[in-house]
């Protein structure tokens, strides 16, 4: 079968009778089976998958399609989706059955997407390596000894060896963009508040997006657009307009844009990836945009301002799974208090225990205001500075990650060494603003290296079509 | 942050888990680490700054305030792991 990069060529060869939407998914499938040792999928839906593909082929047969009709989708292990099981890659929704079905996953079948399967993440979201599911880690598709990162990490891996066609994640602190940037794909996290939450599950509330990870900046876009836009069962979800992003996509004139210096001088990031982002930098220039070097004077402080909040909110919205009402109940327990430790001791793995503690830590009566308080205030200032930033540029930009993808096993025992992984991509959910990775060539060893842009909150639209553009850079100088 | 075992534990009744006294000490060093590094955040003067809530400036979309049954009962306790068809069974609680 053809490598289709984009949804428009998959319809164009449906319309054409090229192709079938029951051909594409027989072909994942196969895909699928043929690359179980990549541990991408959790659950595949075969059988329910080939009649739904059946079904939309009539619709395309009528001329009734929806405007997804041929988008084969994998859907990351953390979204609802009725009659179906998640858990979130914890034992503590072992055979948990959703009766509803999540806003994003609903408004993309209802333009007849197909979805194939739910896919292996990090443990509630909470990793960048992919580990710490209870599933077992996922591999990357470049060295199956490598990780894909996380916690998208299924979803990543499953678009970059042509296991679906794109997927569905979610991303609290770089978990779409980072995984995006180990497997050589596009990863986008819109701006907070632009796609529902309803029946994601949640890790940390002021911080969750759902983000679409694909091949093109034009699918990002077209799945955003179905996606996003106000739901009476999301209260953060914004009321503003859904711009027509995927009829957006030619970016004109030229850009102002801001660079971390640290991102192409640091030793803590890897020469290559300085190197290529250079190489962008410059031929951005080239092409006469202003590119900047900026100060970021807080840097330093994004990543503990994120895991002091983050770790506060999930201690709180994780207090739910209690052994009670669904998923794993401990057989040792001879009363309730018993019932709900034993259950949730048995079922949270090592990283989410420790996160449940820290957060449970830092909202103790003792060491609230030194703590949470402390790090909603520094939050403020964070957001102050990066807008002011955003005034005065157009995109600011960084590689996705200092590193390539590392070795499985790697940063399993320091828990800090893994969260610098996200050092660049936290800023974008600390502030709520959109930000995307694309694909910026590879090392020596032929390991990927992503490129992060971030916009101004909700102006997703421009992201977009200079993402598009500058794909088309990136493209043309690789083939030069 | 120095924490005492006695914290740790304090801690882990109010999360409703279980540290094993074999496992206290790797948990109080990986958490110590990440706390003084958290604690970084005291280098910045923040005196003024009000601290930040809402993230869009967005506050509160409601929807009209209406009666709305979602799922029903069968469907509420189809992922109980103990229930009697009218409600969700845990040990007793009451002598």
């Amino acid at each position: 079968m053809k490598e289709y990069l984009t949804l428009a060529d998959i319809q164009h060869d449906l319309r054409a009778g090229i192709t079938t939407c029951e051909e594409l998914v027989g072909h994942y499938l196969a895909r699928i089976e043929s690359n179980r040792h990549l541990n991408a999928f959790v659950e595949v839906y075969a059988d329910e998958a080939l009649s739904r593909a059946r079904e939309v082929d009539a619709r395309i047969h009528e001329d009734r399609a929806g405007r997804l009709a041929g988008m084969v989708l994998g859907v990351k292990d953390v979204l609802c989706h009725a009659g179906h099981g998640v858990q979130a890659g914890s034992h503590i929704l072992d055979g948990y059955n959703s009766p509803f079905t999540a806003t994003a996953v609903q408004r993309v079948l209802d333009e007849d997407a197909i979805v194939i399967g739910r896919q292996n993440c990090d443990e509630f979201a909470m990793g960048s390596s992919n580990e710490s599911s209870y599933f077992g880690p996922v591999r990357n598709a470049a060295d199956p000894d490598r990780v894909p990162g996380g916690s998208s990490g299924g979803s990543a891996a499953a678009v970059q060896a042509g296991l679906c066609h794109a997927s569905l994640g979610s991303d609290t602190g770089g978990s779409v963009r980072q995984p995006a940037a180990f497997c050589n794909v596009v990863g986008l996290k819109p701006s907070y508040g632009r796609i529902s939450r309803w029946g994601l599950l949640a890790y940390a509330s002021s911080f969750d997006c759902v983000g679409p990870i694909t091949k093109s900046v034009e699918d990002a876009a077209l799945l955003l657009e179905v996606m996003a836009g106000p739901d009476e069962y999301d209260s953060t979800v914004s009321t503003r307009e859904v711009p027509a992003y995927s009829q957006q996509l030619e970016w004109k004139g030229t850009a102002r844009i801001g660079y971390l210096r640290e991102a192409i001088e640091s030793e803590a990031v890897e020469p290559a990836i300085r190197e290529r982002t250079s190489m962008l930098l410059d031929q951005l220039r080239e092409q006469g945009h202003v590119v900047e070097p900026i100060e970021m004077p807080l840097l330093h402080y994004y990543l503990p301002t994120y895991y002091i909040l983050t770790t506060a909110e999930a201690s709180s919205n994780l207090s739910r799974f209690d052994g009670v009402r669904y998923g794993h109940r401990s057989t040792e327990a001879k009363d309730l208090e018993s019932l709900y430790k034993k259950s949730r001791t048995e079922g949270f793995g090592d990283e989410v225990r420790r996160r449940i503690l820290l957060g449970t830590f830092v909202l103790s009566a003792n060491y609230y205001d030194a703590y949470y308080t402390k790090a909603q205030r520094v939050r403020k200032l964070i957001k102050e500075e990066t807008e002011r930033l955003l005034t005065q540029y157009d995109f600011l930009v960084s590689p996705v990650t200092p590193t390539t993808a590392f070795r499985l096993g790697e940063k399993m025992d320091d828990p800090l060494q893994m969260y610098l992984a996200d050092i660049f991509t936290v800023q974008a959910n600390v502030v709520g603003a959109p930000a995307i990775s694309v694909p910026n060539g590879t090392d020596a060893a032929g390991l990927p290296i992503g490129f992060q842009l971030m916009s101004r909150p909700f102006a997703e639209e421009h992201l977009l079509a200079f993402s598009n553009y500058l794909m088309d850079l990136i493209n043309a100088a690789e083939n030069a | 942050m120095k924490i005492d075992r006695e914290t740790l534990q304090k801690i882990a009744h109010l999360a409703r888990l279980e540290v094993k006294p074999e496992e206290e000490e790797a948990l109080l060093a990986s958490m110590e680490n990440v706390l003084t590094w958290m604690e970084q955040l005291n280098e910045l003067d923040t005196q003024g700054v009000e601290p930040l809530t809402h993230v869009t400036g967005e506050v509160n979309n409601w929807r009209e305030d209406s009666g709305l049954n979602r799922l029903t009962r069968e469907q509420a306790l189809a992922n109980a792991p103990s229930q009697d068809g009218t409600y969700i069974k845990v040990p007793k609680v009451i002598e």
